[in-house]
């Protein structure tokens, strides 16, 4: 994107300024939100690369993490092996477990909400699976051992994780960025557009849409390892929990759907209206009620999310128009 | 180039297609018509792979192409529009032209050169920053034609890129097909508008109820009695002879 360029000294600001950031912040508390927020803006850009851009939803964005997750932690609980390479074998995992999904569901032809339930229905049965086998320590869970160290992905300051995180989410930026300007981000989105249209113009949209969800598992499963080496416990619940599935796309909703900041800007607003509403609201359950306030009030007056909105305002014409309808009658 | 042997495709009880057998030769231009509902797009989403056909061959430079997916039908080189126009909306002309052009390249810079050079062909050089949303019901079936064109075709289906259009309109898009022909690229085309047919095709076939009923020179077909009467009714084609 030619804009994006433009802004590119702003950028390279903003990444200096996120790198020296916790040279000047002291507190513990500012950086762990931050680390949240850097790991939200991961992994939602990891669904804004099959949900934003592929125009596929799905519900079930967990499933790559908590299976990351289990990698490389049974690696290192049974066999010892370093989270360093593990996290190179929760990747795979990750993509592989993509591959499955993608595969089965793709080639049967699920599009939108058919498509979405059934990751949400993969991300239930791996839950599931994880509960009642043994390998993954069952309801028990995996209690990893703290012993700092980068060969173990664990530090001993939350500036060495802020550090771990700010990388991972300059990766997916990198990604997205490159996606922007590629012949496969390309198809993609005239797969989003219109699959037929996509289709006779010789787009292989099965193979398209089985690569985007296979990145996906990619980082989801790298995600996986930095959160079992950052909270060193994994259980079915936390590994594949509907919350994280639901946060991965809302924060990319509410950033904006297909662009390149969206995941970021939408875990930095959400993580902040939460911490403030929290901060500030002390009857309990309130400030969840003041979040999803806030939550229906972006979603309903801005349906392109904040960047969409701030780009309408820049620039009129050439909107990115997700909500728009389109008639798409078969003739 | 293509030929095509005793296809047919059933709906249930309804034959859309019934046992058609026809021929595209090399640099031709070859139109399709026929009542509304006679079957022609049905036979022209069964050529490109869109749907599958019963029973019958379809031949593309002599290989049967039949059970290939659209994709890879189009890598081959024959490639579709669509008779409702099918843009990719949230995008640029030049970026909906792009994806055309990446069938060939995978180069961003060919990519959009290529593109840019469709663009001249067909008369949207000035579009080509505006949203493909924004773009009249000509500017819609031009821009199908681009993209199609911008995979390098060697056969272009065309399914009714002039309905809807004025005269003026039809006269310019004329002009672009001839000319896109002129470059080598051979055309098979639905159309109802009359006059183009004329002007354009080599060949007309005309299909009623499923079944080819006429095959010829556009003039020859236009005094078939059988198509006269598949398009006014019943007893017209005597009626018009009386009346001459």
């Amino acid at each position: 994107m030619s804009n994006l360029r433009r802004h590119l000294s702003f950028l390279v600001l903003g990444a200096i300024g996120l790198v020296v950031l916790p040279y000047f912040i002291t507190s513990r508390f500012y950086i762990d939100v931050l680390t949240l927020i850097f790991f939200t803006a991961y992994l939602g850009q990891s669904w804004n690369i099959l949900g934003g851009y592929a125009g596929q939803f799905s519900f079930g964005g967990v499933m790559f993490f908590g299976t990351g997750a289990y990698v490389s932690s049974i690696l290192l609980t049974t066999f010892g092996f370093p989270p360093i390479f593990g996290i190179f074998l929760a990747i795979l995992g990750g993509a592989f477990l993509g591959l499955i999904v993608g595969y089965m569901s793709f080639r049967s032809g699920l599009k939108g909400s058919y498509f979405a339930l059934i990751t949400l229905a993969f991300a239930e049965l791996l839950r599931v699976l994880a509960n009642s086998v043994e390998f993954t320590g069952g309801g028990v869970g995996l209690f990893l051992t703290y012993a700092p160290g980068l060969s173990n992905l664990q530090f001993e300051t939350p500036v060495g994780f802020y550090y771990f995180a700010l990388v991972l989410m300059f990766i997916s930026i990198a990604i997205v960025y490159w996606l922007e300007g590629s012949r496969f981000g390309a198809q993609l989105v005239a797969i989003r557009e219109n699959e037929d249209a996509a289709e006779a113009l010789g787009i292989d949209t099965l193979r398209c849409k089985i690569y985007a969800i296979m990145i996906m598992g990619a980082m989801g499963g790298a995600a996986g390892t930095f959160y079992s080496q950052k909270y060193l416990y994994l259980d079915p619940p936390i590994a594949y929990s509907i919350h994280l599935s639901v946060e991965m796309l809302l924060v990319t909703i509410v950033g904006g759907m297909g662009t390149i900041f969206g995941p970021l800007v939408g875990a930095f607003v959400l993580h902040t209206v939460n911490e403030v509403a929290r901060h500030f609201i002390d009857t309990p359950g309130l400030s969840l009620i003041v979040y999803g306030l806030i939550l229906i009030i972006i979603i309903g007056y801005l349906p392109n999310g904040l960047i969409g909105a701030f780009k309408k305002k820049e620039k009129k014409s050439g909107s990115n128009s997700l909500d728009k309808k389109r008639s798409r009658e078969e003739s | 180039m293509l030929r095509v042997n005793n296809l047919t495709k059933k709906f249930g009880g309804l034959v859309a297609v019934s046992s058609v057998d026809l021929e595209v030769n090399e640099k031709e231009i070859v139109s399709l018509i026929g009542p509304n509902g006679a079957g022609k797009t049905t036979l022209f989403a069964m050529v490109a792979g869109f749907l599958k056909a019963d029973e019958g061959e379809i031949n593309f430079e002599n290989a049967s192409i039949v059970g290939m997916k659209p994709h890879q039908i189009c890598q081959r080189g024959m490639v579709r529009t669509f008779q409702i126009t099918q843009p990719f909306a949230g995008l640029t002309t030049l970026q909906n032209i792009m994806v055309g052009a990446y069938s060939n390249t995978a180069q961003t810079n060919s990519a959009r050169k290529k593109a840019e050079e469709v663009a001249e062909v067909v008369g949207m050089t000035s579009l080509l920053s505006q949203g493909a949303d924004g773009l009249t019901v000509a500017g819609r079936k031009r821009l199908e034609l681009a993209r199609a064109l911008a995979t390098d075709p060697k056969l272009l289906l065309l399914d009714e890129v002039m309905a809807g259009l004025n005269p003026a309109e039809i006269d310019e898009i004329v002009k672009v097909i001839k000319g896109i022909r002129d470059r080598g690229v051979t055309i098979f085309l639905i159309e109802h508008v009359m006059k183009a047919v004329m002007n354009l095709s080599d060949r007309t076939y005309v299909l009623n109820d499923g079944k080819l009923i006429a095959s010829g020179t556009p003039s020859s077909v236009a005094e078939n009695p059988q198509v006269i009467e598949a398009y006014l009714g019943h007893g017209a084609a005597e009626a018009m002879a009386e009346g001459a």
